[in-house]
């Protein structure tokens, strides 16, 4: 177990971290003002994937890529929102779960229809295919950039949502959404903007993680699974707490599929090692959900409430 | 020894002491008033008696027992119900579902799968029984959500009752309703004086007067003053912070 | 002239339903289609699935989306001891009530300390754990499931063909259907309906809803594995899949489609989910780009789902007896 691979692990936990942090930041946002649930985040990532994928395609320009992405996934989820969504509002988490369930299963099969079943590749752009040198190692640069893109990113949020108005009103809404929209806010432009905004987020997080993982239909669920455990270990509606939960869940996974099954191989026999090892591993983030929730419910950072 | 007592209880919301050392003393069978102004803190009171708000400080006795840690179900099916200031019942189920899932909870489960509650003798009895006090025989097959206002204020009540309480705590049962339903409240009240012993909470003063056998003040958060109905109305601090010498 | 109970809509549709299911195994064999009965089994079988989340969601208002875990363990409650050379039905029963019983106390007990969005998630979470367990073991399978050599055998009784899963599954539909209704005015069901109105009340009157609510869920999740029992042995194969979220949602759909909290909802969603899949099948190879949208509708429009339409048939109908105009023809005379 030498210390290079820890601090590469380490660093991969980070960069998968922030990438979830910008899928659950949107999400938590919108379940914790406008109380929606939305499994069709996934979609949006996924949806911001292809746009990346088709704008590189034409381009080759990686930058225009992430603006394809985030501009396409913008556009999508504000027509979710005045369509769908925005209809859903006053109803039970129940009627949000079937809306967007049926959104899921139409984007998936949509996108198999117009780019068919077979995964994208996108490639890592040339300027950033080489590696950094990090205390004497070398870790890929576009890891890297992700890590330090994410990291301005949540700081951004935080600039956003604590130091200007729009962030006052968010903040606001997120105590008491009664309360803003009794204040003569337009609530409905302020819910579809937070909607389209949060779907822009996942979408350039779907354009940021093409290179690295495999752009295909479904692609989208397996990360809107992990980033709901990350909402429910931070604390719904919080997005601070998002972050550091993003980062914790990110660390978790990454390292528990890296050393897990090493570890169970010092301290069982060699066949019940490769069965539990794996199987752990992959359980691990939500072992780690379980024991949060038994132990405060509410999430380790929660919003407070007005 | 008391039917219901606490002693020095507290609640604070932040720095705000919603109640204050407040320290009753019920005796057996009387029907007790709590009047005070409106954000005195009675509803928050009568929550720490029944037990959805955990006290900061302070102790509540049930006859022999502390239930100070008990939880509402718990209080509940040793007699001590209590009926809600803002009607509170199941909306889909008839009249008479309600008040037999009410007479079942109390004093008996629900772990019951096969044979339907509306056949549970016991709880139909004490179901019908109270229905016909509170004079809603007539409607028992009616949903509760198409109730008039003040059938539903009966149904609030009956559903108490149903559960064969042996202390009521009753906050505001006449809230919104007509001079007439309100009569027909103190009627039944009246007739139930002595059957259970009841801690009531109203406004409406005629009532007080007419119902109680004591009656306690409360004044942001403290027990101002207890006392014999004559008492309260010569009583010169109450008349003067909470009932106006116009009132009297 | 008043109509009886039975010939109202809302029970002699499903009523017929039920009839007709009885009757197939001769009409497809008379037809000869032998399929059917294998297609209609899985129907039978995901019903049973969605009675099981009915009395979690409809009457408990419980949102599990990871009921496909229990669906899941119940496949594997047969393939695993298969795989370990036992094919005795009472064997693969036991394991299925166990490890299910287990599963939804466990995940049950945890997911009910939260409510609302959290719950939801909670469940949908646990239910992936479930998958990605099952896809690691590789030496059972993994990704690409598990084969079944030694179908479930109760006594004379084998699973082994689709007509012997075909007949169980029908009987354990018509018990399960028809403890469902005996459960929904029971005492048990009633609370659980209470506290789904109003949780404070249920409290107020002495009764612990997290309690009802914890046995509903775990009745739920056993109903269910019998189900995914059925399931495993009319595939003779099991499989990660059949855990995976996206049958979470279906059995929700189905739920609702049907009509949620009402005795014959899971049947009618059941057979209207699964024939309209087969329906779209037939006309495009992408069933969800159809599908997707008309669920999305159903939950923009809702209203109680085809029970609630067939309920509002109920009401129609007594305008068109007799009484009425006898009544009014009377007046006139007079």
């Amino acid at each position: 177990m030498s210390a290079t691979l820890l601090l590469a692990q380490l660093l991969n936990g980070l960069q998968y971290g922030v990438l979830l942090f910008l899928l659950a930041a949107g999400l938590t946002l919108v379940f914790g003002i406008m109380s929606f649930v939305n499994l069709a985040h996934g979609s949006l990532y996924m949806m911001g994937a292809y746009a990346a994928a088709m704008a590189f395609g034409a381009s080759g320009s990686f930058a225009l890529a992430v603006v394809a992405a985030a501009g396409a996934a913008l556009f999508l989820g504000w027509v979710l929102e005045v369509v769908v969504v925005s209809r859903l509002y006053r109803r039970n988490h129940l009627d949000h779960v079937l809306a967007t369930f049926g959104l899921v299963l139409f984007f998936n099969e949509l996108v198999r229809i117009v780019w068919g079943p077979q995964p994208y590749f996108v490639q890592v752009p040339d300027a950033l295919s080489g590696t950094v040198d990090i205390l004497g190692f070398s870790y890929p640069s576009y890891r890297f950039a992700i890590i330090a893109a994410g990291l301005a990113v949540a700081a951004g949020a935080f600039l956003l949502i604590h130091k200007t108005r729009v962030g006052m009103l968010i903040r606001a809404g997120a105590q008491n959404p009664q309360m803003v929209a009794a204040l003569g806010v337009n609530i409905r432009l302020l819910n579809a903007l937070l909607f389209a905004a949060g779907a822009m987020l996942a979408g350039v997080a779907g354009a940021v993680a093409s290179p690295i993982l495999s752009v295909q239909s479904g692609m989208g669920e397996p990360v809107l699974i992990t980033a709901l455990v990350v909402i429910v270990v931070g604390g719904i509606g919080s997005v601070s707490g998002a972050f550091y939960a993003a980062l914790i869940v990110g660390l978790v996974d990454t390292l528990g599929r890296a050393y897990l099954p090493m570890m169970m191989r010092g301290i069982a026999e060699r066949s019940i090692a490769d069965a539990a090892g794996p199987a752990l591993a992959s359980m691990g983030i939500y072992l780690l959900m379980a024991v949060v929730l038994a132990c405060r419910p509410q999430g380790l950072f929660p919003a407070q409430r007005g | 020894m008391s039917a219901l007592q606490t002693h020095a209880l507290v609640k604070r919301y932040g720095g705000l002491l919603v109640t204050d050392q407040v320290s009753l003393d019920i005796v057996p069978g009387e029907l007790h008033a709590l009047i005070g102004p409106n954000g005195a803190g009675k509803t928050t009171l009568i929550n720490q008696l029944s037990g959805e708000l955990a006290s900061d400080g302070g102790t509540v006795r049930f006859g022999d027992l502390d239930v100070t840690a008990l939880p509402v179900h718990e209080r509940a099916r040793r007699g001590l119900l209590r009926s809600f200031q803002i009607t509170s019942i199941f909306e889909d189920f008839t009249v008479l579902e309600n008040a037999t899932l009410s007479a079942l909870g109390a004093r008996e489960h629900a772990w019951r799968f096969w044979r339907p509650m509306l056949h549970d003798a016991n709880a139909r009895r004490a179901a019908d029984e109270a229905l016909s006090s509170a004079g809603l025989a007539q409607r028992a097959d009616v949903p509760a959500g198409e109730l008039a206002y003040g059938e539903r204020r009966q149904l609030e009540l009956s559903m108490a009752l149903a559960a064969q309480p042996r202390f009521l705590l009753l906050d505001e049962p006449m809230a919104g309703m007509s001079a007439q339903e309100s009569a027909a409240v103190i009627e039944l009240l009246q007739r139930l004086k002595g059957c259970y012993t009841i801690l009531l909470v109203e406004h409406d003063m005629d009532a007080v007067f007419a119902l109680a056998d004591r009656i306690s003040v409360l004044v942001h958060g403290r027990v101002m003053f207890t006392g014999t109905p004559a008492e309260i109305r010569d009583h010169p601090e109450v008349r003067a912070v909470y009932l106006g010498d116009d009132a009297l | 002239m008043k109509t009886s109970r039975v010939l109202r809509p809302s029970t002699l549709v499903p009523l017929l339903l039920l009839a007709g299911l009885a009757l197939l195994p001769w009409v497809a064999t008379a037809a000869g289609q032998p399929f059917w009965i294998a297609f209609f089994a899985r129907i039978i079988i995901y019903a049973i699935a969605a009675s099981a989340l009915n009395i979690a969601l409809g009457y408990g208002g419980l949102v599990s989306f990871g009921h496909a875990l229990f669906l899941g363990l119940g496949c594997y409650a047969v393939a695993l001891p298969s795989f370990f050379e036992s094919g005795n039905g009472w064997v693969h029963l036991l394991w299925c009530v166990g490890a299910t019983g287990v599963a939804a106390l466990v995940t049950g007990a945890i997911s009910l300390r939260t409510s609302g969005i959290a719950f939801i998630m909670i469940t949908l979470a646990f239910g992936q754990m479930g998958y990605f367990l099952l896809v690691s073991l590789k030496n059972f399978g993994g990704d690409d499931g598990l084969p079944i050599s030694l179908t479930s055998r109760f006594g004379p009784l084998d699973l082994g063909s689709p007509l012997a899963v075909y007949c169980t599954s029908f009987a354990v539909l018509a018990m399960a259907t028809w403890w469902s209704a005996r459960l929904r005015a029971a005492p048990f069901g009633m609370t659980l309906r209470g506290a789904q109105q109003n949780a404070r009340r249920i409290s107020a009157i002495g009764l612990p809803a997290l309690h009802y609510q914890l046995a509903a869920y775990v009745i739920s999740g056993v109903l269910c594995g019998v189900a995914g029992l059925l399931l495993a042995n009319l595939n003779a194969f099991a499989s990660p899949s059949t855990m995976s979220w996206t049958v979470s949602g279906e059995l929700i759909v189905m739920v609702v489609l049907g009509g949620m909290g009402s005795v014959f909802g899971p049947l009618l969603g059941a057979v209207a989910f699964l024939g309209l899949e087969e329906a779209l099948k037939g006309v495009t190879e992408h069933v969800w780009v159809v599908f997707g949208p008309l669920i999305v509708l159903v939950a923009l429009v809702g209203k109680g789902g085809i029970a609630g339409l067939l309920q509002r048939l109920d009401r129609i109908r007594p305008v068109a007896t007799a009484a009425p105009v006898v009544a009014a023809a009377e007046e006139v005379a007079s």
